[in-house]
C-alpha cells in the first residue's frame, strides 16, 4: 500500500493556523522515516468543529471536501489524535445519506493514521537515544486514546528518544478543551485544564508532552502558572532526532 | 424560558467551581469511587463479555419491554401487590397520596428513590398534608438542607462533615461536633428510627424488577430500605418502566455488576428482594405492597435513536468517571439526573428547549462510555442532540450565521487563506507576551492565555518545506521568506475581513452571557 513511501500529510486547521510548527516538525520525521510527504495545498479543516457543535451538514461538506482532496494518496498521516478519530470514526456515518459516501469514507479511513501510529506500525521507524533527552510526563488526549487506542506509541517513541517518561496522575483524564466547549462553556473548560496542568506539573517533569494540537493549544493557556514546557510530540521528537 | 440555559448552567458552574468545600468534597468522593470501581471489576473473570452480555440483554428487554411489563404485572399481582401505572408525574404522585390517604397516612417514610426525585413526590406529599422523611443519610442530608441530590448515587456527597453537623445541629436542638462522625450518625439513627416506628408508609423506588417471579429487588447499603420496606403497615414502590428484566438469571447479572460500578463493593450491603407484601405467616412486614410502574417520558423514547439511554441502571460511573461533572457537581445540571447521563436523559424526558445547554455539558472525553456497565454510548447521543438543537432552531440565528459562514468559508481554501493572513496584521494590536489580549468580556476568567495566529501559516511555509527534502535535513525552522504577491490583494481584502474567528469567538461568548 505504501510501497512507493509516498504520504499526504493532512497537517490540521489548528497546526495551518496556530501552530505550524507541529506541521513542519511532522514533515521532517516522516521524511526521516523515509517517506517522501506531500502536502495537499487545498485543505483545510475535517470539518469536526461543526460536527461537534451540531452542525451535520456543514460537516458533511466539508468531509467531503476532505475526501476529494486527500483520496488520490495512498496514505493520509496527522499530526492530531482527534482529527484522524474525525476521519476514521466519524467520516463514514457521518456521510451515510451521501450516495457511496460511505464506501469512500470507509477506504479513506483505512488509509489514515495519527502521526505516531504511522511512524511505529506502518514505518516502523525507531529514534536513536539522544543526550539530554528530557524527563516528560504524557497527555493521553480523548479521542486518540479512547476512540484510536493509541497513547503506547508516543510513549514508546519517546522512550526510544532517551525520555524518562513521568506519569501524571490520571494521564487520561480530559484536558478541558473539547473544541466549541471551550468557547461555550468556558469556566468548566478553564478549570478542567487548570487540574490538568497542575496533575501534570505535580510530576516534576520538564516537558508535558501531547500528540494533540487542540489539548496542546488548550493547555497553553495555563502553561505560565507552571515551569514545564508544553510541547507537541511530533516537535520534541523532531528535535531529539536531529 | 429555559431552566437549564447556557447562562444559567454557566452560572451555577462558576459558583461550583468557586466553592472550596465542594471541591475537595466532590474530588475525594469520586476519586474513591474510580478507584474501588477498578478493584472490583478486576476481580470478576471476564468482566468485559459480561458487560457486552449484559448490554445485550438490557437491548433485548426493551425492544420487547410491552411483554415484559405485562408478564411482571401480571406475577407481581399474582404474589399479592397491587400494581398501578403512570402516564407521568401527576399522575404517579396522585397514585401515591391515594394510597397515602387511603390508610390514613399523616407520616411516610422514604428511602432513596431518584425516581421519586424525578416526579417532586416529597413536594406533592408535603403539599397533601403528609410529612415525607427520607430516611437514607445521603437524601436526609439534602432534605434538611432543602436542596436537591448532588449525585444520584451519594446525594450529599458535596457535603462536608462541617456542613453535615450543622445541619444536624439545627434539627436536634443541640450543639453537634463535626470531629466525631460516630455520633453524628448516632443521632441519625435515633432520630430516624422514631420515624420508621410513626410512619403509616414507607415509600421507595426499585433498582429493578424481575418479571418470571414479580419482584422488585432494593439495593442498598444503610439498612434503612429494608426498615421502610417492612416496619410501616404499607409499602408502595415506585419503579421506573425501563428497570424490569425477564429473569432471576438476568437479575444476577445486572447485581453483579452494579454495586461494583457505583460504589465498588462486589454486592452492596443489603440487597432486598420483595415478591408480594408479608404473607400470613410472617411474622412482620408490610401487609400491603403497591408498586408504580412510572413512564414519565420512557415510552416516549422507546424506538427513536435513543432508546439506548434506557438501559442505565442508574450506577453513577459516568457521573464518578467524568471530568466535567467533577468540578461542577450535580446541582449545576438543574435536576435530579446529573452528570453525563442526566445531560443526555433529561433533554428527552422533559425537552430539549428546557434544558438547552446539558447536551453541551460534555467535552465529548468519552470517559462514561468507556465505564458504563451497560457501554450506553452517551458521547454519541450528546452530539445526536447537539444537532436537534441545530435543526429545532433551539440555536438561535447569530450563532447558526456565524457557524455556517465559518464552515462555508473554510470550504473556500484561497478566501480563508486570505482573511486569516488578514487576522494575523489585525491581531498585532492585540498581542501581548501573555498571548492574544481581549476584553474582559470576551475572557471572562482572564485567567486563560488566548492562542494568537501564528506569524506564518502552515501553508506559507510549505514552499520552504518542500525544497528543504531536496537538501540535507535542516536543523533550524524554514527561514522567513519575503512575502509573496498575494500581500497586495490581501491588503485590500483587509478592510473588509473583520476577523471571522475573532467575531465567532465573541458571538458564542454573548450567547452563553445572555438573558433568556
Amino acid at each position: 500500500m505504501t510501497s512507493a513511501k509516498r504520504v499526504a500529510i493532512m497537517v490540521t486547521c489548528m497546526v495551518d493556523q496556530v501552530m505550524p510548527e507541529v506541521g513542519v516538525a511532522a514533515v521532517r520525521l516522516l521524511r526521516r522515516a523515509g517517506y517522501t510527504v506531500e502536502f495537499p495545498a487545498e485543505q483545510t479543516c475535517c470539518g469536526q468543529p461543526f460536527f461537534n457543535s451540531g452542525f451535520r451538514a456543514q460537516a458533511a461538506d466539508l468531509a467531503k471536501r476532505s475526501l476529494d482532496i486527500f483520496e488520490p494518496y495512498d496514505a493520509v498521516v496527522l499530526p492530531g489524535g482527534s482529527c484522524a478519530a474525525m476521519i476514521r470514526k466519524e467520516y463514514p456515518h457521518l456521510l451515510e445519506r451521501w450516495p457511496g459516501g460511505v464506501a469512500r469514507a470507509e477506504a479513506l479511513a483505512a488509509r489514515t493514521y495519527e502521526l505516531s501510529e504511522f511512524l511505529v506500525h506502518v514505518a516502523g521507524w525507531q529514534p536513536a537515544p539522544a543526550a539530554g533527552a528530557p524527563r516528560v510526563t504524557y497527555h493521553d488526549s480523548c479521542h486518540m486514546n479512547r476512540l484510536l487506542g493509541l497513547g503506547a506509541e508516543s510513549r514508546a517513541l519517546l522512550s526510544a528518544a532517551g525520555c524518562a517518561i513521568v506519569e501524571m496522575h490520571e494521564s487520561d483524564r480530559c484536558c478541558g478543551f473539547g473544541g466549541v466547549f471551550s468557547i461555550r462553556i468556558p469556566e468548566v473548560s478553564n478549570a478542567m485544564t487548570q487540574e490538568k496542568v497542575r496533575r501534570a506539573d505535580a510530576t516534576g517533569a520538564e516537558v508535558l508532552v501531547s500528540a494533540d494540537p487542540g489539548c496542546l493549544m488548550q493547555m497553553r493557556g495555563f502553561a505560565h502558572q507552571t515551569g514545564m514546557r508544553l510541547a507537541h510530540l511530533a516537535v520534541l521528537l523532531e528535535e531529539l532526532t536531529r | 424560558m429555559s431552566e437549564v440555559s447556557f447562562h444559567t448552567f454557566r452560572a451555577g458552574a462558576a459558583l461550583a467551581i468557586a466553592n472550596p468545600h465542594l471541591q475537595s468534597a466532590v474530588d475525594g468522593a469520586t476519586l474513591k469511587f474510580r478507584n474501588d470501581r477498578r478493584r472490583a471489576l478486576a476481580d470478576l473473570p471476564d468482566v468485559e463479555a459480561m458487560r457486552d452480555h449484559f448490554k445485550a440483554m438490557r437491548a433485548a428487554t426493551l425492544a420487547n419491554l410491552g411483554e415484559h411489563l405485562e408478564q411482571f404485572e401480571r406475577q407481581a399481582s399474582a404474589a399479592g401487590a397491587h400494581v398501578h401505572w403512570a402516564r407521568d408525574a401527576a399522575e404517579a404522585t396522585q397514585i401515591v397520596i391515594n394510597i397515602a390517604r387511603q390508610h390514613g397516612a399523616r407520616l411516610a417514610v422514604k428511602a432513596k428513590s431518584m425516581t421519586s426525585e424525578e416526579i417532586h413526590l416529597n413536594a406533592a406529599l408535603d403539599e397533601a398534608g403528609i410529612a415525607p422523611v427520607e430516611t437514607d443519610l445521603g437524601e436526609w442530608i439534602v432534605q434538611l438542607a432543602a436542596e436537591s441530590p448532588a449525585h444520584i448515587v451519594v446525594p450529599a456527597l458535596h457535603k462536608t462533615r462541617q456542613q453535615v453537623a450543622e445541619l444536624f445541629t439545627r434539627e436536634v436542638g443541640r450543639p453537634l461536633s463535626a470531629d466525631d462522625i460516630p455520633a453524628l450518625t448516632e443521632e441519625a439513627r435515633r432520630a430516624l428510627r422514631q420515624k420508621f416506628l410513626a410512619a403509616e408508609i414507607g415509600i421507595s423506588g426499585a433498582n429493578l424488577g424481575v418479571a418470571e417471579t414479580g419482584s422488585i429487588v432494593l439495593v442498598t447499603n444503610e439498612g434503612n430500605g429494608r426498615m421502610v420496606s417492612s416496619v410501616p403497615p404499607v409499602h408502595v414502590a415506585i419503579m421506573g418502566i425501563e428497570k424490569v428484566c425477564p429473569t432471576w438469571d438476568d437479575a444476577a447479572v445486572w447485581l453483579e455488576l452494579l454495586a461494583r460500578s457505583s460504589t465498588g463493593q462486589p454486592l452492596s450491603v443489603y440487597t432486598t428482594a420483595i415478591t408480594g407484601p408479608a404473607r400470613e405467616s410472617d411474622a412482620d412486614g408490610p401487609r400491603v405492597l403497591h408498586i408504580v410502574l412510572y413512564d414519565g417520558g420512557r415510552g416516549g423514547i422507546l424506538g427513536t435513536g435513543y432508546e439506548e439511554v434506557l438501559q442505565c441502571i442508574r450506577c453513577g460511573a459516568c457521573l464518578n468517571h467524568c471530568p466535567v461533572y467533577q468540578e461542577i457537581a450535580g446541582q449545576t445540571y438543574g435536576h435530579a439526573y446529573s452528570g453525563p447521563i442526566g445531560a443526555v436523559l433529561v433533554p428527552l424526558l422533559h425537552g430539549l428547549e428546557q434544558y438547552e445547554a446539558l447536551p453541551h455539558a460534555s467535552s465529548l472525553c468519552g470517559a462514561c462510555l468507556e465505564v458504563c456497565p451497560a457501554r450506553i454510548d452517551l458521547p454519541r447521543m450528546l452530539l445526536d442532540l447537539r444537532a436537534e438543537e441545530v435543526t429545532r432552531g433551539i440555536i438561535g440565528p447569530p450563532e447558526q450565521a456565524v457557524e455556517k459562514s465559518a464552515a462555508w468559508l473554510l470550504g473556500q481554501r484561497r478566501l480563508f487563506g486570505l482573511l486569516t493572513d488578514a487576522g494575523r496584521i489585525f491581531q498585532r494590536p492585540l498581542v501581548g507576551k501573555d498571548g492574544l489580549r481581549v476584553p474582559r468580556r470576551l475572557n471572562p476568567a482572564q485567567e486563560r492565555r488566548l492562542p494568537t495566529l501564528a506569524p506564518r501559516s502552515f501553508h506559507a511555509l510549505w514552499d520552504e518545506l518542500a525544497a528543504e527534502a531536496e537538501t540535507a535535513p535542516a536543523a533550524t525552522p524554514p527561514r522567513k521568506a519575503a512575502r509573496k504577491s498575494s500581500r497586495g490583494r490581501m491588503a485590500a481584502l483587509i478592510g473588509a475581513s473583520a476577523l471571522p474567528l475573532a467575531v465567532l469567538w465573541h458571538l458564542l461568548r454573548r450567547r452563553g452571557r445572555k438573558e433568556r
